[in-house]
């Protein structure tokens, strides 16, 4: 039944989304992060997606299915923006003080993204699941 | 009279494996939809049909227990990438929209199969029993 193999495949796309997701969590959270050194500015990250073949355990099966990997969470290398504020507590000596790089509107998108990509997978989870069952039913009727 | 299941069934039996199949191929499209560089992929379902009918698709023959018997996978061979219309940039050709009909249309396919199944077994049953 290669129809179970459906359940690892939607699964890993909506564990892949929600790390994705929780990126953008973390990356909006810490948008006003401030840091008084340029180099402890948090770094905006995102995660690199990557398509696996994974040898089912399924006997019968029908060869191999391609699962979603999440390969690493990438760390984009932006410039950290400076702010002017000499009487701020973590102020350098030359009074500036350092915020991540976070473009708001394109997390936004990109969690709507995640979200509707989640979405996508619950419903095929949903559908497979449903045509499981039915045919469990199969000459029942 | 010996009854012939493999007639009684017709396709359906078959075309149910084949759904499936498309049913695990769709699923790892949508869900690799974000995934730089995957190539979605599909079977043709009439191609597939008139190969499994004409029974003339290409197979490869086993004779020697060390050979890989490539029939297991079934429609392995029938597999194929899907044509985009625009390509992104990043070299990934889902498509999620049309993915989500064609798994919608697959999930029909596969029920209207069932159902013709569920039909005829209980047509038999009743030319069983016989009242």
């Amino acid at each position: 039944m290669s129809v179970f193999n459906v359940f690892d495949v939607a699964g890993s796309g909506m564990s892949a989304q929600m790390l994705r997701l929780n990126t953008v969590a973390s990356n909006l959270a810490n948008a006003e992060t401030i840091s008084g050194n340029k180099s402890d500015v948090y770094q905006v990250r995102h995660p690199v997606f990557e398509s696996v073949l994974q040898q089912t355990t399924n006997l019968n099966t029908n060869g191999d299915v391609a699962v979603v990997k999440v390969r690493e969470i990438m760390q984009e290398q932006t410039a950290a923006i400076p702010h002017y504020r000499p009487n701020h507590p973590l102020a350098n000596n030359e009074g500036f003080v350092y915020s991540p790089n976070v473009d708001a509107v394109a997390e936004m998108a990109d969690m709507i993204s995640a979200s509707r990509s989640y979405q996508n997978n619950v419903e095929v989870l949903n559908t497979t699941k449903e045509l499981l069952l039915r045919t469990l039913q199969l000459g029942q009727g | 009279m010996p009854v012939n299941f493999e007639k009684a069934f017709g396709i359906h039996d078959d075309a149910l494996l084949l759904f499936e199949r498309r049913t695990q191929l769709i699923s790892e499209n949508i869900a690799n939809a974000d995934t730089p560089g995957y190539k979605a992929r599909d079977i043709d379902f009439n191609q597939t049909l008139q190969n499994v009918q004409n029974k003339n698709g290409a197979r490869l023959k086993t004779t020697h227990q060390g050979h890989i018997n490539l029939q297991q996978q079934k429609f392995s061979d029938d597999i194929r990438f899907r044509q985009v219309e625009q390509s992104s940039a990043d070299g990934n050709t889902v498509d999620s929209q049309k993915e989500k009909v064609a798994f919608a249309e697959n999930s029909i396919r596969y029920q209207t199969s069932l159902n013709f199944l569920t039909r005829k077994i209980s047509g038999l049953k009743n030319a069983f029993k016989g009242e």
